[in-house]
């Protein structure tokens, strides 16, 4: 494990409730997750799982049902969940964390040009005046960094005028700009067209190895995620099932939901295999581990109690009373 | 020699453009143009491509949702694109059509009993209880139980929306079926399951699918056989499991090196890894083969003349002047 100097994001134990009509929503269900200084971590799981929950609760942006009702979550060494919204507005949200969001299409202002939304952020965020030229010769030279051809004429256009992979271009300029510690991409190339989704992952990749920026990667796509992730963290029902190198995960998976979860991705001329039962109602979760209704390996303990995390291999943990065997 | 079940020929549909005001008159958005195919019975016949390169056009064409601008579509030998209104209503319960999006398509309001019968009171005449035997036949069918039956269709998750769509084409026995994207929206596990249920149907009731979609590795586990689209033309056509392991168009090499697959190191796809550009908007196609200005090996012909679809090797079609650059 890596000393603590070098852990920029903590997530312990962290819960989340949605009051609702219907009952309470037990959307996070004690939560570990952490990302180290130039990391690029993974967060997957299927629709339902917390992945987007957990990224709200980080930069506390979730909607007004929401409770945390219990955690700590760190950035930089600070207790994110203690700090006021004035401190966090300056400090944290699009500027020591920002955020890719998935669609491109709506994240932009429509009426706006590109260039006035690009010197907003840089008046906002930095602090002084759109006249800095310096800081626009910034914001050029980070649109030339995404590969916007010819960026000093894009500014003046609106963003119907891009298509769709620009867009996200765009998008990860303005997010890269305020020099983040930490970017949050979320499904950031859900909405994209494979051909354009592989260009947006290999600048991602590249941009990240030379700003040194930290990034969690939410994504549903195991195959994005392994194109990617160093490390990959696999949610299920609001719980962090488990937490490998992305290799690792992909070969030796520790969790039975992560192994059933790969081995319900197509493969060619192969058998379909899926997991039995469906995903549980977040009302009335199952005690103990939410995954023993669906799981092979279930047992009493299962039912009962939630696992603690147990490190199998050094820097590979697993939430689970019975890991699946490692062959050497 | 099989008589296809379904042979497409020269196939056009155009759209008239949005135009503007200012621009002056709307351009014409061709998308389909020019489309030539058969499906043999009882295959899996796939249509992939990215967005906007007619797929969606071409399956709502074949079953006449539009109309084609030129072109022929032959049923079991019977031309259908021109059809009498009482002649095309026979004929929607031999060809039916799944929806993308089930959610949207079934009506709210209705619970599962009425939409299901709605059907076979349009389609059929049999009588009251002989509907009420079907419904629950082909609700059995998808996996779905009598309890469902008074249900709304908000009640049910997506994989249960998407059985409760084929459950409703199913009730009119038809023998080909149009699947739009069938599986876009769902969790890979749910996935899985919605893929066995196709199967097990298509073995069942003697069905042939047409699979549209954009998710490559769902094509190629589902598929017999396989058609590249790209910007309104098919540019390859062949068996899957070839053109998946020797794809010769530029456009087809592009799309599937582009897969994120795991296992695969990041940018080791060789020329085609990342490629360049992005899929023509429809409103403007460039002329000559539509790929050229992503395209690696383009020579002046292919900037001014549209290259045929051509027999390749192992029973492959191929439209490029270059033979994907391999002379």
């Amino acid at each position: 494990m890596t000393g603590s100097n070098d852990r920029l994001l903590e997530v312990n134990d962290l819960t989340v409730h949605f009051h609702t009509d219907r009952g309470v929503v037990q959307a996070l269900d004690r939560v570990q997750l952490f990302v180290d200084r130039g990391e690029v971590v993974g967060l997957i799981g299927e629709s339902g799982s917390g992945k987007t929950t957990a990224t709200r609760s980080v930069l506390r942006i979730l909607p007004p049902s929401a409770r945390i009702a219990g955690g700590r979550i760190r950035f930089d060494g600070r207790n994110l969940l203690t700090m006021s919204e004035k401190e966090l507005n300056a400090t944290v949200r699009g500027r020591g964390i920002s955020l890719v969001p998935q669609d491109p299409f709506n994240s932009l202002n429509p009426v706006f040009t590109v260039g006035t939304q690009v010197r907003d952020i840089l008046k906002w965020k930095g602090g002084r005046g759109p006249s800095g030229s310096i800081e626009m010769e910034r914001a050029l030279d980070m649109l030339r960094e995404v590969q916007i051809p010819s960026p000093w004429e894009q500014l003046k256009r609106y963003p119907h005028q891009f298509s769709g992979g620009q867009r996200q271009r765009l998008m990860i300029a303005m997010a890269l700009l305020p020099r983040p510690g930490l970017v949050i991409a979320d499904e950031c190339t859900t909405a994209l067209d494979v051909t354009v989704e592989a260009q947006i992952l290999a600048l991602l990749r590249g941009l990240v190895r030379e700003m040194n920026v930290s990034v969690l990667f939410i994504t549903h796509d195991l195959g994005v995620a392994s194109q990617i992730c160093r490390r990959i963290v696999v949610m299920y029902a609001g719980q962090d099932m488990e937490d490998a190198p992305s290799e690792r995960l992909f070969e030796r998976p520790g969790h039975p939901y992560t192994r059933e979860l790969l081995e319900s991705l197509p493969t060619p001329g192969g058998d379909i295999r899926d997991i039995p039962g469906e995903v549980p109602s977040l009302l009335r979760p199952p005690e103990g581990c939410r995954f023993h209704p669906r799981c092979p390996s279930a047992s009493a303990d299962c039912r009962r109690k939630r696992p603690e995390k147990v490190e199998i291999e050094p820097g590979h943990w697993v939430r689970c009373f019975h890991p699946v065997e490692s062959q050497p | 020699m099989t008589q296809p079940i379904l042979d497409v020929h020269s196939l056009r549909k155009h759209f008239k453009g949005s135009g503007s005001f200012l621009e002056g008159k709307p351009r014409r958005v061709k998308a389909l143009d020019g489309v030539t195919f058969q499906v043999l019975p009882g295959e899996t016949f796939g249509v992939v491509g990215e967005s906007g390169c007619g797929k969606s056009t071409l399956g709502k064409t074949l079953l006449g949702i539009y109309r084609p601008t030129e072109g022929e579509v032959r049923f079991k030998g019977r031309d259908i694109t021109r059809l009498s209104k009482r002649a095309s209503i026979r004929l929607k319960r031999e060809i039916q059509y799944v929806y993308q999006d089930p959610g949207s398509s079934l009506d709210p309001m209705w619970k599962v009993r009425r939409i299901l019968a709605e059907p076979l009171v349009i389609h059929t005449d049999l009588n009251r209880r002989a509907v009420r035997e079907r419904v629950r036949e082909m609700l059995a069918a998808v996996g779905l139980g009598e309890e469902h039956l008074s249900l709304y269709p908000h009640e049910f998750s997506g994989g249960q929306q998407r059985r409760l769509g084929l459950a409703r084409i199913l009730c009119l026995n038809p023998s080909l079926v149009v699947l739009d994207e069938p599986t876009s929206g769902l969790d890979v596990s749910v996935q899985a399951t919605i893929l066995k249920l196709f199967l097990d149907l298509k073995d069942r009731f003697d069905l042939t699918y047409i699979f549209i979609s954009h998710n490559l590795s769902v094509v190629r586990m589902m598929c017999s056989r396989l058609a590249v689209m790209y910007a309104g033309r098919i540019v390859e056509m062949g068996e899957t499991s070839a053109l998946f392991e020797r794809p010769i168009h530029p456009y087809t090499r592009l799309l599937i090196s582009a897969i994120p697959m795991i296992g695969k190191k990041p940018g080791t796809g060789g020329e085609e890894a990342e490629g360049i550009g992005e899929p023509p908007n429809p409103e403007s196609f460039p002329p000559g083969c539509r790929f050229w200005p992503r395209c690696p090996h383009e020579i002046e012909a292919c900037r001014r003349e549209v290259p045929d679809l051509r027999p390749g090797p192992d029973g492959r079609w191929i439209a490029c002047h270059l033979n994907g650059g391999e002379g």
